[in-house]
C-alpha cells in the first residue's frame, strides 16, 4: 500500500508537471528565438487563468473547451507586446530588457488586482472530484484530461516548427539573426509571431492550470520563477528540455511534499536548479552557447 | 585620498553636491515626520542601489538576488541582539563577514563553472529564493511567523544599540550613503575599478590583457554583498520585525536595483538620483491618488509601472547621464 501512495503522488506530480512544462515551453520558445527573457511570463499566465475563470463563471464555458480561444487571446497579447514594446529593445542590454518586462509584469499584476481583488478564485467543474482507477492507481480525472490536452498542444507546436514554412523561418531567425535578414525574412514580424506563440502556450497552460489550483493576482511572480526553474533545468531555448524540466519539477515538488512538508517543496526545485546550473549550466538538454 | 575625490570634477558639480548635502544634513529641521520617513527610505534605497551598482554597474555582473544579502545582514544582527544581547555595532562585522562569504560562495560556484549573463542572474534569484524558503523553516529565528526585536523606546536615542527616533536613523542612513558614495568613487578610480570596467565592457578582451577576471569578479561580488548586508542591519533595527516572505522576497531585490537602473547604471550619482526619483514618484502618486479618491489597491503600482516603462523607453542610459548632459556636468568619459 505504501508503494501505492508514492506511485499515486508521482503520477499526479507528473501530470501537473506536464502543464508546468507547457508554460515553460512558452518561455523557452521566446528566449530561444527572440533572446529576451520574459520576466512577465507568470503574470501573462494569470491573465489566462482569470480569463478562464470569467468565461466559466459568466458563460459557464468549460476551461478545457476554452483552451484554444484563450490561447488565441494571449497570442494577440504577446504579438502586440513584442511588436509594440519589445522589438525596439532587442539590441539593448539585458538589464534594460529586464526593467521593461518587470514594468509590464507590475502593470499586469496590479490591473488584475484592481479588476478582481486579492481573493483567491477557482473553477469547480462537474468532474472536479472524478477519478480513474487504473490497477492500484487512483488518478484525478482533471489531471488526466489536462495532461492529454498538454500533449496535444505541444505536439501541434512541434509540428508547426518542424513542418510549416513559417516555423522553419522562425527557426532560421533563432539560428542566425544576420543570415535571416540577408535572405529577406521579416525578422521583426517573426519575432512578434514567436512571442505570440510563446504567449499562446501560456494561455493554453493557464486555462488548464485553473482546474488544478486557485489563482490570485500575486500568483504571477511565483509562476514566473517556476517557469525559470523549469526552463533552466531543462535547457533554456530547448523545447524538449522545457517539457522534461516541467515533468522533473512537477515530480520533485510532489515527492518533496510527501516526504517533507509541502511548504518546503519549492526549496527542492531550487536545489535542483542550483545543481543543474553548477554542473550543466546549459541545462539537461540544452546546447552550450558559444 | 580625499584630494583625489575632488580633482577632475567640475567645480559646478562640487557646488551642487555641497548644496545637496547641506540640504540633507538640515533635513530634520525643514522636513516633517512624514517627509523624514520618506527621506530615510530614499537613503536606504540610495545606499542599497550603490552597493548593487558595484557589482552590476562597475563589473557588469547582473545580480537579481541581492535580497539574500539584505536578509543575511538583517537576520544575523537581529539574532545576535535578541539571543545573545550583542549590539548591532558588534554584530555588524559578523553580518558583513557572513554576507561576504555567501557572496563568495555564489560567485565562486558561478564564475568557476563559467555561468554568466542571464544564467548568472537567475542563479542569484535561485539562491535568494532558497534562502527565503530556508528561513521560513528556520525556527531559531522565528521561521515564517517572523522575528521581532524589542520595540524601541523613543524617549531617548541609544546609538550604541540603534534604538531611537527616526532622526537618528536618518543621520545613520545619510552617513552610510555618503560613505558608500566615497567608497564607490575611490573604487571606480582605483586599479580594481578599471579592471572591473574592462571586464564589464569585454570580458574576453580583459582576460587577454592579462586581467585575472575570475579574481576581480569575485572581489566585486564580495564587496557588493558586504555593503548590501549593512543595509540589512539598518533594515532590522529600523523596522524591528523580519519576515522571510518580505525580507528575502524577489520584489525586495527588484526594488533595490530599480534605482540604479533608472538613475543610470555604472554612474556614481545614478543610484542616488534613481532612489530620489522612484521613491519620490511613488509617494507623490500615493498623495495624488488619495486626494482624487482613487486609492484602489493596485492603482499606484499601475502608474508606477507605466512611469518605469516610459523612463526605460525614453532614457535608455538612465536619468543621470541625461541630466548631467543637460546641466553641462558631463565629463568626456567613454
Amino acid at each position: 500500500m505504501a508503494a501505492g501512495i508514492y506511485l499515486n503522488v508521482a503520477v499526479s506530480g507528473l501530470l501537473t508537471g506536464l502543464v508546468y512544462g507547457l508554460m515553460a515551453l512558452g518561455l523557452s520558445v521566446i528566449f530561444g528565438v527572440v533572446r529576451v527573457v520574459n520576466f512577465a511570463h507568470g503574470e501573462m499566465m494569470t491573465i489566462a487563468m482569470y480569463l478562464a475563470i470569467v468565461l466559466f463563471s459568466s458563460l459557464g464555458l468549460d476551461p478545457l473547451v476554452m483552451i484554444i480561444p484563450i490561447a488565441g487571446v494571449l497570442f494577440a497579447f504577446g504579438y502586440a507586446l513584442q511588436a509594440g514594446l519589445i522589438n525596439p529593445f532587442i539590441s539593448r542590454p539585458e538589464h534594460s530588457q529586464f526593467i521593461l518586462l518587470v514594468a509590464v509584469a507590475l502593470i499586469i499584476v496590479n490591473v488584475l488586482l484592481m479588476l478582481f481583488g486579492p481573493d483567491a478564485r477557482n473553477v469547480q467543474t462537474s468532474y472536479s472530484f472524478d477519478s480513474f482507477l487504473i490497477g492500484p492507481l487512483i488518478v484525478d480525472a482533471t489531471k488526466v484530461y489536462v495532461g492529454a490536452a498538454t500533449c496535444i498542444v505541444t505536439a501541434a507546436l512541434f509540428a508547426f516548427f518542424r513542418l510549416t514554412l513559417t516555423g522553419k523561418a522562425i527557426r532560421a531567425c533563432a539560428d542566425n539573426y544576420t543570415g535571416a535578414l540577408v535572405v529577406g525574412l521579416d525578422v521583426k514580424r517573426l519575432y512578434a509571431l514567436t512571442f505570440g506563440l510563446g504567449a499562446a502556450c501560456v494561455g493554453a497552460a493557464g486555462s488548464m492550470l485553473v482546474l488544478l489550483f486557485d489563482v490570485t493576482p500575486a500568483l504571477g511572480p511565483s509562476l514566473t520563477l517556476l517557469a525559470f526553474i523549469i526552463v533552466i533545468t531543462g535547457g533554456l531555448g530547448s523545447m524538449p528540455g522545457a517539457l522534461l524540466g516541467g515533468v522533473l519539477i512537477g515530480l520533485t515538488e510532489a515527492l518533496a511534499g510527501l516526504f517533507f512538508t509541502p511548504s518546503a517543496k519549492s526549496m527542492f526545485s531550487f536545489g535542483l536548479l542550483v545543481l543543474v546550473l553548477l554542473f550543466r549550466p546549459q541545462g539537461i538538454l540544452g546546447k552550450r552557447a558559444s | 585620498m580625499i584630494g583625489r575625490l575632488f580633482e577632475e570634477t567640475p567645480r559646478i558639480s562640487l557646488v551642487l553636491l555641497a548644496l545637496l548635502l547641506a540640504g540633507l544634513l538640515a533635513a530634520p529641521w525643514w522636513a516633517n515626520d512624514y517627509l523624514l520617513t520618506v527621506l530615510i527610505i530614499i537613503l536606504y534605497f540610495a545606499y542599497g542601489g550603490q552597493a548593487w551598482n558595484v557589482m552590476m554597474g562597475f563589473a557588469g555582473q547582473l545580480s537579481l538576488g541581492h535580497a539574500i544579502y539584505v536578509g543575511l545582514g538583517a537576520y544575523t544582527t537581529a539574532a545576535l541582539y535578541v539571543h545573545f544581547g550583542i549590539g548591532p555595532w558588534l554584530g555588524l562585522p559578523v553580518a558583513v563577514a557572513i554576507a561576504t562569504v555567501c557572496g563568495a560562495i555564489i560567485g565562486f560556484l558561478a564564475f568557476r563553472f563559467g555561468v554568466g549573463g542571464v544564467y548568472f542572474a537567475i542563479l542569484t534569484i535561485a539562491f535568494a529564493e532558497f534562502a527565503r524558503i530556508g528561513f521560513d523553516h528556520f525556527t531559531w529565528v522565528g521561521g515564517s511567523s517572523g522575528f521581532f526585536l524589542p520595540v524601541a523606546n523613543y524617549s531617548r536615542n541609544d546609538l550604541w544599540n540603534l534604538r531611537g527616533n527616526p532622526t537618528m536613523f536618518y543621520y545613520l542612513m545619510l552617513a552610510l550613503t555618503v560613505a558608500a558614495f566615497v567608497l564607490c568613487h575611490l573604487l571606480l578610480r582605483s586599479r580594481v575599478g578599471y579592471y572591473w570596467q574592462a571586464i564589464r565592457e569585454d570580458e574576453t578582451a580583459a582576460r587577454s590583457l592579462g586581467i585575472d577576471t575570475f579574481r576581480y569578479k569575485m572581489i566585486a561580488v564580495m564587496i557588493s554583498a558586504g555593503m548590501t548586508s549593512i543595509a540589512g542591519v539598518f533594515f532590522a533595527f529600523y523596522y524591528n520585525n523580519l519576515f522571510p516572505e518580505q525580507v528575502f522576497h524577489i520584489s525586495r531585490s527588484i526594488e533595490l536595483i530599480l534605482g540604479p537602473i533608472i538613475g543610470g547604471i555604472g554612474t556614481l550619482f545614478g543610484p542616488i538620483i534613481g532612489a530620489f526619483l522612484l521613491t519620490g514618484l511613488s509617494e507623490t502618486m500615493q498623495q495624488i491618488l488619495s486626494a482624487l479618491g482613487l486609492d484602489v489597491p493596485g492603482a499606484k503600482q499601475v502608474f508606477y509601472g507605466i512611469c518605469l516603462l516610459l523612463v526605460v523607453m525614453l532614457l535608455p542610459d538612465g536619468v543621470w547621464p541625461w541630466l548631467a548632459r543637460r546641466l553641462g556636468l558631463a565629463r568626456q568619459r567613454r
